[in-house]
């Protein structure tokens, strides 16, 4: 087994954190994993994008080639990576920021007002990077829900962990409705 | 956080400055640089945990001259740097070489010359570690293909620098620097240190530079009675300058001969499925994992691939290779620069096996894929 993640948005939306703990929550799940991102110019305020590979055995190579799942939190980012997805594989959309789907044949698209989520049912706009990590462990099958819980509590600054949860638990439902949906 | 034993997620320039501080580091200087800037700001908050020392100091140059100075006065030293500031301390890095004081020096490698792609990786800098300051001189050079090995190998940089008084330089590439994996962070109580010979003579019987049997003298920590003198210039026993040529000829010869005795001991290399293989790859820091790929791949193809994963690049590891050409029809280089080991696998194989480069200088990592399709055509 070897799943490609690819988290894309824009600058400040808090992506890297949210690979980070997804691939913290892979590791209490006992699985390998490698987690990257851009770096450079387009890490501030551009594009961003940080990606996770799971496995079961060591991984070799360790660059995303064709992802099994993206997360497309900006027009820009769904431009570029929506249609890098793997056939079979899944995307998911945050409609609050991305108006405009380009074709996507063989793979399945969700759609979600993440940052709107974020920012009327969990109270704060910066929580859209956990409800997207909670769409991700509800729908993709990333990681346990439980290892996921214990990553952000763990990871998020002191305080904020309840706020943070209530993100991720918001996402990781509205993303399974969305999905019966579909 | 300094680790505590159990299994964690560590960035590799993290898993540098955390495996560097196990290893008994307590002194660093430098400038931070992308892309190692990280393992700058991980000890500006760990060092002083452990009573270590943490400077950022004005340049490369005094960052260098700074762990020379604290390695002398007894403490395991490192600086940290990418390719425009490892320019900048090759003075230092013969200094320390010829004076024979340990230390780590890690070159986060990113596309050069000059200030380059500060973002991307390269692994441009591989002779620069072997021959980057002058004159004939020991070196010791290891690369790390993963996080986990990040932690485990700058742990053998120190045990290795302080055993043979030989300055270690620590050559990592941004994606191992910057990517995350796991580690198993073994409890530190559990991990082998090396300490440096120290004199076993009274201090007015001392004599800095005079080995025995091993080649390698030992060293008085400064402030601690046993007074003598450091310097660059040609030095006898006493270390004071000398320039009759016997003893001059005689220094040259005892450090070639030191570096030469380290070699086995310092050689680090993985193979893979190279026994039976037809066609080989030799390969070094993030590209071993490409190759690693590219070898299962061939072999799901019916074509017989291995790999030599040289952890250890300088002494360079000619016995592995050597031995590989005996068998392999041809070996495979891909390297993240213009063709560098290549010529060293060339030099090594003799004529037994075609050897091949493969490169990639455009900021971008080389795949499985590609060195796949060299496979194929060799």
């Amino acid at each position: 087994m070897r799943k490609e993640v690819r988290l894309s948005g824009s600058g400040g939306q808090g992506l890297i954190l949210a690979g980070i703990i997804l691939a913290e929550a892979v590791i209490h799940d006992g699985h390998e994993v490698v987690q990257t991102q851009s770096y450079g110019p387009e890490a501030r305020g551009g594009a961003s994008r940080a990606e996770v590979i799971i496995a079961d055995e060591a991984i070799d190579y360790p660059k995303v080639g064709t992802p099994d799942v993206v997360l497309v939190m900006s027009q820009e980012a769904c431009n570029k990576y929506a249609r890098q997805v793997k056939p079979g594989g899944m995307v998911v959309v945050d409609e609050t920021n991305v108006k405009t789907v380009p074709d996507v044949e063989e793979a399945r698209v969700v759609r979600l007002p993440i940052t709107d989520i974020a920012r009327h049912e969990a109270g704060r706009q910066v929580t859209a990077n956990m409800v997207a990590l909670g769409a991700l462990v509800g729908i993709a099958g990333l990681a346990t829900p439980e290892a996921a819980e214990r990553a952000v509590r763990e990871r998020v600054p002191k305080g904020t962990e309840d706020l943070n949860l209530k993100a991720f638990r918001l996402g990781m439902k509205r993303a399974r409705e969305a999905l019966g949906a579909t | 956080m300094l680790s505590k034993a159990g299994t964690r997620l560590m960035q590799g320039n993290e898993a540098c400055a955390e495996g560097a501080i196990a290893a008994g580091l307590r002194f660093f200087a430098g400038y931070p640089i992308t892309p190692s800037t990280e393992i700058a700001e991980e000890l500006a908050l760990l060092l002083p945990k452990v009573g270590g020392k943490f400077i950022q100091m004005e340049d490369e140059i005094a960052s260098i001259s700074a762990i020379i100075g604290a390695s002398l006065a007894g403490a395991k030293s490192m600086t940290a740097t990418s390719g425009p500031g490892f320019s900048l301390k090759q003075e230092g890095i013969g200094f320390a070489s010829y004076t024979e004081v340990p230390c780590v020096i890690v070159n986060v490698q990113r596309v050069g010359p000059s200030t380059g792609v500060p973002t991307a990786p390269a692994q441009g800098d591989v002779m620069q570690a072997r021959w980057g300051t002058h004159g004939d001189h020991p070196i010791i050079v290891l690369c790390p293909s993963s996080v986990a090995e990040t932690f485990t190998l700058i742990i053998e940089a120190f045990n290795i620098s302080e055993r043979w008084r030989i300055p270690v330089i620590f050559l990592m590439d941004e994606v191992v620097a910057h990517m995350r994996e796991k580690v198993v962070v073994p409890d530190v109580s559990q991990i082998k240190l090396v300490e440096r010979p120290r004199p076993q003579v009274a201090p007015d019987q001392y004599l800095p530079y005079a080995a025995g049997e091993d080649l390698v003298p030992p060293m008085a920590d400064f402030g601690s009675g046993y007074r003598y003198h450091v310097t660059g210039l040609t030095h006898d026993q006493t270390g004071f300058p000398t320039t009759k040529a016997p003893e001059v000829g005689a220094l040259a010869r005892r450090l070639d001969a030191k570096m030469k005795r380290a070699a086995p001991h310092v050689t680090f290399v993985d193979e893979l499925l190279v026994d039976d293989a037809e066609v080989a790859i030799f390969a070094y820091g993030v590209t071993a994992r490409a190759a690693a790929k590219a070898v299962r791949d061939a072999r799901a193809q019916g074509l017989k691939a291995g790999l030599i994963k040289a952890k250890t690049l300088w002494p360079f590891p000619s016995e592995h290779v050597r031995r590989v050409a005996e068998r392999a029809r041809a070996i495979v280089v891909p390297e993240m620069n213009m063709g560098q080991l290549v010529l060293e696998v060339e030099r090594a194989s003799a004529g037994r096996a075609k050897v091949a480069g493969l490169s990639r200088v455009d900021a971008e990592p080389i795949t499985p894929d590609e060195i796949l399709a060299r496979l194929r055509e060799v």
